[in-house]
């Protein structure tokens, strides 16, 4: 007899939908998978067999193949436990295969008939919808992901008794209700702006970063508070929309780094890649075709600490990411886009002993071996940060007195408000200043002649370079949005200057 | 790291040559010949080296540059080694006074040392002249920079030496200056500092106190044409900021702090300072007065 389960699978962030077929025929006893799969989903006959039999039921000593359609797409990974042992019970006419066509069903299985979590059950769940499948059976643990999505039911199931009580209707189980999308107020992080001390000069440039969207570069000292500074700018950046913590969520949760039973991602990610980090891991690809670092920061921030450290392949293989705000992976035959619209922050001390400039400790480093070490952050990827700021040692006597500094949430509402400007004037089509195009920064920075020769001269007295000129505009806009003024002038231009010293040759000096 | 330009144009002067500077001919050891890029002009007969330390302070590197700057307004062809720090600082500022300035070499002149001085040199040959002793191609070797010296105070009516640790090079121009008959100046420093070292020494040895130009020209019979002066006229928060402002740096923060004003309004006003010339900012953010003056 033959049976046919409904399940999915998923590709890059997207999922398909696998149609377990399962025949149970004459013939030596045997068990086989066709359908490309993997080694994982072969080793699924011994869980199978064991939780079908833990669950009080039997597997025939008969021929079982299961296929798994399409068959052209290599199937991975133990989320096809479930359907199989549910179709087999089925074609064994042990259980009553009625109720199986509207319904999707994965889990993977322990021997004792356990469900067991799996990825990417919230992608899965949004391609069910599309496709007008009304139920989803699904691991316990992971249902609070699969019941963020709309217009379907999703049943929680933890044992494969319970999945053939509700699938008999002896012991219906309850639809998990879904959770009203909270308000927009953004959830409280563990960290906050209020814990750095002095510092208001580099406070000021994450403000102003967070305000336009821009890529920050932090150089300083040892233990000067460039990772707690970069920490905290999802901090200070406008809440996720309902939307956008959806899509969030679905990286992470295709990815398995959604904790169990969580509802979904409401902070916006920080990621932090040692600077050991492969290519594969940080752009994603790779055997599985995972989402890499740069994914799993969408809409959040990537943090990239002692950046003259990475491997270079690994820094060249970010530029074009930067600029597509997403990425194609190969794998196989196949390519896989994922989103990849983050946030850069790169840290790095300032010269190979790490004082040059630091008023507390003398360095010792030559100009040429401080330009050397400057140097390995190339000039194309420098170009990708608006903002360059020098963060300074805080003094101990500064860093146990009060005051403390202002706290996230007053600074994430003038970000917001410059947001708002942002999006009023770019009518949608551009988030922020950071991603303006040619043509829209043509329109929205022009300079008045004052201002103009104001530039000019600045640009040849403070040696400011060419490659600069656009990346100065877009920070002088954004500090004009912080302050609400339409048009932008001289003083936004000059406040801009102070956050792009390496396009100055001053930078080797003192 | 040695910058070399296949292609410079030089000229060698030799000791019978009539161009061969006349003071130079009155030293115990003169080369044979000098190689020169630029040119030697009868005015280099009154002038004056500036030296100090590589590792200069941003208070000793203004001080040079001032020198440099007022010696040129009143004249006189300031002489210096192209190093780091102070001898550079000494070349810029008779850049920005409009005058000449030499640089004497301890390697090539066709060979960029420190590498980071080409556009010095370019500079310098334009408004005056590179040599030295070494035929091009000669890398800098140690050896060659306190023999160098001696051209150094050899081609100047005086040395004023500005910063220098204990074991300074300066201190080796120094005495060549007074086998040579040549007068020695030192522009004095902070008590603390090891910069203070050597000039405070000279100081005690019987070298002339040097705090304004005037000392230098009296010295040595030369006509004052240019008084110092000038003071810097700023209003408002320029003001301000200005008056904050040292020979010490001081980070942005800092001077956000002790002015009262809000770092994104101090940020512009420093740019603004900056752009006229009255503000260098090191690296770090850290901001000092660009000259002594006012
Ligand atoms: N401005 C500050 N306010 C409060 N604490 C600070 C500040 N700066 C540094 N600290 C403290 O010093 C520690 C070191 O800071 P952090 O690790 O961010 O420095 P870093 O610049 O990233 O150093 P490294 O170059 O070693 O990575 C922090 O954990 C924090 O406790
Ligand atoms: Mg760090
Ligand atoms: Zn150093």
């Amino acid at each position: 007899m033959l049976a046919r389960v409904h399940s999915a699978a998923v590709l890059g962030l997207q999922a398909y939908g696998v149609d377990v077929e399962v025949d149970v025929g004459g013939g030596l006893p045997a068990f086989a998978i066709v359908g490309l799969p993997d080694a994982a989903v072969q080793e699924s006959k011994e869980r199978v067999r064991a939780a079908i039999r833990n669950a009080g039921y039997e597997v025939p000593p008969r021929k079982i193949t299961i296929n798994l359609a399409p068959a052209d797409v290599r199937k991975e990974g133990p989320a096809f436990d479930l359907p199989m042992a549910v179709g087999i019970l089925a074609a064994t006419a042990q259980l009553n295969g009625g109720h199986l066509d509207g319904t999707l069903l994965l889990g993977e299985l322990s021997l004792d008939g356990r469900i067991r979590p799996v990825p990417g059950l919230l992608a899965i769940a949004l391609a069910a919808r599309e496709r007008g499948q009304p139920a989803l059976i699904v691991p316990e643990r992971n249902a609070a992901e699969a019941a963020l999505v709309e217009g379907i039911d999703v049943y929680p199931a933890s044992t494969l008794a319970q999945v053939i009580g509700h699938l008999e209707g002896s012991a219906p189980i309850a639809p998990l209700r879904r959770p009203p999308p909270p308000a927009a107020e953004a959830p409280a992080g563990d960290v906050d702006f209020g814990e750095v001390r002095g510092q208001a000069h580099a406070r000021r440039a994450m403000e102003i970063a967070a305000a336009g969207g821009h890529n920050v570069l932090l150089v300083g000292p040892p233990g000067s508070g460039k990772t707690m500074l970069a920490r905290r700018l999802p901090t200070i950046l406008p809440p996720l929309s309902w939307e956008e913590a959806i899509d969030v969520t679905r990286i992470y949760s295709v990815a398995g780094l959604l904790p169990g039973g969580s509802g979904p991602v409401r902070l916006r990610p920080f990621r932090s890649p040692h600077h050991t980090t492969s290519a594969a891991a940080m752009i994603g690809g790779g055997a599985g075709a995972r989402p890499g670092e740069i994914t799993l920061a969408h809409r959040g921030v990537l943090f990239l600490d002692e950046l003259p450290e990475f491997h270079r392949d690994v820094l060249e293989a970010l530029r074009q990411p930067l600029e597509d705000r997403e990425v194609t992976v190969a794998r196989a035959q196949l390519t896989v886009t994922f989103p990849a619209a983050f946030m850069l922050v790169g840290a790095m001390n300032p010269c190979p002993c790490g004082h040059h400039g630091d008023d507390g400790a003398d360095c010792l480093c030559s100009p040429p071996q401080v330009a050397r070490y400057l140097g390995r952050i190339s000039g194309p990827l420098l170009d990708r940060f608006d903002l360059h700021v020098d963060v300074p040692r805080v003094s101990p006597a500064d860093l146990t007195a009060p005051p403390v500094g202002e706290p996230s949430e007053r600074i994430r509402a003038r970000v917001c408000a410059a947001r708002e400007h942002q999006r009023r004037r770019f009518a949608g089509t551009c988030a922020c200043n950071a991603l303006m195009t040619a043509k829209q920064m043509r329109r929205s920075c022009r300079l008045a002649e004052g201002p103009r020769a104001f530039l000019r001269t600045a640009i040849e007295r403070l040696g400011l370079s060419a490659r600069g000129y656009d990346r100065l505009l877009r920070v002088a806009r954004t500090i004009a949005d912080l302050e609400g003024a339409a048009e932008f002038g001289e003083a936004h231009l000059a406040e801009a200057m102070q956050y792009r010293v390496f396009d100055r040759s001053l930078r080797l000096s003192g | 790291m040695i910058g070399r330009r296949p292609q410079v144009q030089f000229e060698v002067l030799t000791l019978q040559d009539p161009g061969y500077p006349t003071a130079l001919r009155a030293i115990a050891d003169p080369p044979q010949a000098l190689y020169v890029r630029g040119r030697l002009a009868e005015a280099d007969r009154t002038a004056v080296a500036v030296v100090g330390a590589r590792r200069a302070s941003p208070y000793g590197v203004a001080v040079a540059e001032w020198l440099g700057r007022e010696l040129t307004r009143n004249g006189v062809t300031v002489v210096s080694g192209l190093a780091r720090g102070i001898d550079a600082a000494a070349h810029r500022g008779a850049l920005q006074g409009g005058g000449r300035t030499i640089a004497v070499l301890g390697c090539g002149v066709d060979i960029i040392y420190p590498p980071e001085h080409g556009r010095l040199v370019a500079q310098i040959t334009g408004a005056g002249a590179v040599l030295s002793e070494y035929p091009p191609g000669t890398p800098p070797l140690k050896h060659q920079f306190p023999r160098r010296n001696r051209l150094i105070s050899g081609l100047a009516l005086g040395v004023v030496v500005v910063e220098g640790r204990e074991d300074s090079g300066a201190l080796i121009t120094a005495d060549c200056a007074l086998d040579q008959g040549r007068e020695v100046f030192a522009v004095p420093g902070p008590v603390f500092a090891q910069t203070s070292v050597l000039p405070h020494r000279l100081l005690q040895q019987g070298a002339k106190l040097v705090t304004m130009v005037e000392h230098i020209l009296e010295e040595l019979h030369l006509a004052v044409q240019h008084a110092t002066t000038s003071s810097v006229a700023l209003q408002g928060a320029e003001a301000a900021v200005y008056a904050q402002l040292t020979l010490d740096p001081q980070h942005i923060d800092v001077l956000a702090l002790r002015c009262g004003l809000p770092v994104s309004e101090i940020g512009r006003v420093l740019i603004g300072l900056e752009l006229r010339g009255l503000v260098r900012v090191l690296a770090g953010q850290r901001y000092v007065r660009a000259t002594v003056e006012g």
